[in-house]
């Protein structure tokens, strides 16, 4: 397995305050990497930090072995690492339709867009039949369908779902998991951010856990739902 | 969840073709009843039709139509709230100063232009000078989006509104910079050349074929927001209206896509302001005030902001209701009831009452856009819902 991803030793600072303090992860092609923690921990900051909302302090951060710290968010899209953001932030005036257009907004293969319109769509039969619908009208569940479903028109190499099962009724946050186990079989790698940590270590191939800024510990994530004490302070055991 | 009470869309294009087919209609019937018609009814009919629909007043609604649809690009589609929208009106017009008169004596320069060519000045032909005067605002609108777009929504309309100031101030003390008449100060400069058509040149009272330009150039401009608007451009300015972090992790350019919507915007901005002081005969300071701007956002508010149509309705109600509507039954209800309320005077407690109740009541507008109207009534909640999680 190659790194896809590959974060070193990432410094990020709001003003003088160091929220993310030297973190380094990995995510090999094809796994599903999680990446737990707390809120307030720095999960959201080092994803906005790789999509290049942020700018880095220190470290560097390199996909497919090109560095893409400091590059533009627009930059890191094309280049294939397309999210899903925090609070799943659809276009809420705009249909269905609409927003998986601009999911594929930097694409000019028609046919590859149309190819993966139908992919993300028998992904999720919901969104087919609310096709014409108003984002903003429908539920939150739906809502955060429409968020992965778009982030997948870019045609992502590296898909980064940032807290997908946030706000969620139980029986939705499995079909969310049990979808991001479909999209992995792809062939899409995924990076995802939870703080639902039972979940995520679940369908996780490997996990990093974050605590105040720094990777406390990292493994297996079938290891670390075992261990004492990432169950004791993460999955309420 | 609201979602069984979505209605069916009405397929966009019928409707757009609707629109367009009413547009031309009514602006043939407007041309045909002024230029054949009205000459030939008795003459107290013809005062009717002087008192309420001038038309004059009918070419001017039309400029103000085309610079309210480049506000509504800047608005209405991009979200940029934009205060100070009669600088490049302003700019617009000084270009038509600048090259379709006499100003500048020291040359003789004729391009394509229906003036005599022993007339001093840069005379050059209003099918020209409405690019030129389009290019200089875009090139404003870019030197004045550049460091100001960054900011966001509240400060950017604090910027824009010191830029509608400072312009028109420009110009009003512009008669002696450095030794250079930039813009002949209060005084102004008049006249501007009539606009050439094929054979001569119009006439300051030339209704039919100033009617005929203005409704093409209006025309054209409609044209061009509703191609932008479906196109890969005016997805990505509908995007940072709904949402700028999610426009950009999608991977749209966000100064780029801004930019765009302020150059096309200040462009058309350009142009109505050509137009304008072709249709005026003149460029004078002090018309170039605060209040343009206001009435033009007035405009796009009114008449249901991003949605061509309805900015151009708003925009022909607002202008007549400024020029001819609040004076006419002014003088009506003073007849009938013999007072002597100066109506006119009262108008901007009419457009502030008018924007007051559309924020209260129907902030999407007269004639709203499809997409505002099914989230302002439909998903109110399901709206709330996300913003919540912070």
């Amino acid at each position: 397995m190659s790194a896809l991803l590959e974060v070193k030793d990432l410094q990020v600072a709001y003003g003088s305050i160091l929220a993310v303090k030297g973190l380094s992860l990995t995510v090999n092609q094809g796994e599903i990497v999680t990446l737990i923690g707390s809120n307030g921990a720095g999960k959201s900051t080092t994803l906005r930090t790789i999509s290049g909302l942020l700018k880095p302090k220190a470290g560097t951060i390199t996909f497919e072995g090109e560095r893409i710290d400091g590059k533009s968010g627009h930059d890191i899209v094309s280049k294939g690492l397309c999210q899903s953001p925090e609070g799943r932030r659809i276009f809420p005036r705009m249909s269905v339709r609409e927003n998986l257009d601009l999911g594929a907004f930097l694409r000019n293969d028609k046919d590859g867009i149309e190819a993966d319109r139908e992919r993300v769509l028998d992904l999720f039969p919901r969104l087919r039949e609310r096709y014409e619908q108003k984002g903003g009208t429908m539920s939150g569940g739906e809502q955060q369908m429409l968020a992965v479903a778009r982030a997948m028109m870019g045609a992502p190499k590296l898909l980064l779902l940032d807290e997908p099962s946030m706000g969620l009724a139980p029986v939705l946050v499995d079909m969310i998991f049990e979808t991001i186990i479909k999209i992995r079989e792809q062939g899409i790698t995924i990076l995802l951010i939870e703080q639902n940590a039972a979940a995520a270590l679940e369908v996780a191939d490997r996990a990093y856990v974050l605590e105040s800024g720094l990777i406390k510990m990292s493994g297996k994530a079938s290891d670390l739902a075992k261990d004492e004490a990432v169950t004791k302070a993460y999955l309420g055991g | 969840m609201a979602m069984s009470k979505v209605k069916k869309p009405v397929k966009p294009a019928a409707s757009q073709r609707t629109w367009a087919i009413g547009f031309i209609i009514a602006a043939v019937v407007m041309w045909t009843f002024y230029t054949f018609i009205m000459f030939r009814l008795p003459y107290q009919v013809q005062t009717i039709f002087q008192n309420w629909l001038p038309p004059t007043k009918l070419n001017e609604a039309m400029v103000w139509v085309i610079c309210a649809l480049g506000l509504n690009i800047v608005v209405g589609y991009a979200g940029l709230l934009d205060l100070g929208f009669v600088a490049f009106w302003a700019i617009g017009g000084y270009s038509a100063g600048w090259f379709m008169s006499a100003f500048f004596r020291q040359v003789n320069w004729h391009v394509f232009s229906t003036v005599e060519p022993t007339l001093p000045g840069i005379h050059i032909s209003f099918w020209g000078v409405i690019f030129i005067g389009g290019l200089i605002c875009a090139f404003f609108g870019i030197v004045i989006g550049a460091p100001t777009l960054r900011l966001k929504s509240d400060y950017l309309a604090l910027v824009t509104l010191g830029f509608g100031e400072i312009i028109p101030q420009v110009f009003t003390n512009g008669e002696n910079i450095a030794g250079f008449n930039m813009s002949n100060g209060t005084k102004g400069i008049s006249p501007v050349d009539n606009i050439g058509v094929p054979g001569r040149a119009l006439g300051p009272f030339d209704f039919s074929w100033k009617f005929t330009i203005f409704a093409l150039l209006t025309a054209m401009m409609v044209f061009i927001s509703l191609r932008l608007r479906t196109g890969r451009l005016g997805r990505a300015w509908l995007a940072i209206r709904e949402d700028e972090l999610a426009a950009s992790m999608m991977g749209v350019p966000l100064m780029r896509t801004k930019l765009a919507a302020y150059s096309v915007g200040a462009f058309t901005g350009g142009i109505g302001g050509v137009a304008f002081a072709t249709h005026v005969n003149g460029v004078f300071a002090d018309r170039f005030n605060f209040s343009i701007s206001i009435i033009l956002l007035a405009m796009v508010v009114l008449g249901g902001m991003g949605n061509v149509w309805g900015v151009m309705v708003g925009a022909l109600v607002i202008a007549w209701v400024n020029s001819t509507g609040l004076q006419a039954m002014g003088d009506l209800v003073n007849t009938s009831l013999h007072t002597s309320i100066n109506f006119p005077s009262y108008n901007f407690v009419l457009f502030g009452g008018v924007l007051i109740f559309m924020m209260l009541f129907k902030r999407e507008g007269l004639i709203p856009e499809s997409r505002l109207k099914a989230i302002m009534h439909e998903g109110d909640d399901a709206s709330a819902n996300l913003e919540g999680h912070h």
